[in-house]
């Protein structure tokens, strides 16, 4: 394999490496976390129906504060 | 401490926190951090919406919500409750969680706090009005006796 070769199979493999690691970051960076009474918790992840909603919901309350 | 020092120490202790607001469990605002132009009763109304969505999300356990924090790229919101009110807070993009949710249950049990002590302040003053209305009446009867 000649260096050109390896130059370009290791920019795109950095490339997609980086946009997986985008995108995994941004998917965590939503979420929704429901902590219960009796120490339990819930953490729903974006792309869920349930987070969804609520995730929804909270950007209409970060629009009311910050108008 | 009534709610609104209360809040007043969690904006001036917490500087994650952008602003808050307390309200009863029906979304009635009982303190804000919010000027004027951001009004506390949109802010808590959507947070009471956001509690009672989050609510049903466990339908098959009785256990109760205690706590929301829902993160966004734009900024996360908090929502602490008892049983008769919660405080509902935004913060910046990904704030340290803990820490955040160590004051605003403190804030809230502050508040409570303050609640207990007004309500107990307010019963003893309409017993001491009341006694000395009976005492009162009872010179009066004398008087005409």
């Amino acid at each position: 394999m000649s260096s050109k070769t390896a130059t370009v199979a290791f920019v795109t493999g950095a490339t997609v490496a980086t946009a997986l690691w985008r995108r995994r970051r941004q998917r965590r960076r939503k979420h929704v976390d429901l902590y219960f009474a009796d120490g339990s918790m819930i953490s729903l992840a974006d792309g869920t129906p349930e987070a969804g909603r609520l995730l929804t919901l909270a950007r209409d309350v970060l629009t009311a504060a910050r108008p | 401490m009534d709610a609104a020092q209360a809040l007043a120490d969690l904006t001036e202790i917490s500087s994650q926190i952008e602003g808050a607001v307390l309200a009863e469990a029906d979304g009635k605002v009982l303190a804000s951090t919010f000027s004027q132009g951001v009004r506390g009763e949109d802010v808590a109304r959507a947070a009471a919406e956001l509690v009672r969505a989050a609510e049903g999300t466990r339908v098959q356990d009785a256990v109760g919500l205690a706590q929301i924090q829902a993160a966004t790229p734009s900024g996360s919101v908090f929502v602490v409750r008892d049983d008769a009110r919660f405080i509902a807070a935004i913060t910046a993009p990904e704030p340290t969680v803990g820490l955040v949710f160590y004051d605003l249950k403190t804030c809230l049990r502050l508040a409570a706090d303050g609640a207990a002590e007004h309500t107990a302040d307010r019963a003893r003053a309409k017993k001491a009005e009341n006694g000395s209305s009976t005492a009162r009446k009872s010179t009066k009867r004398d008087s005409d006796a």
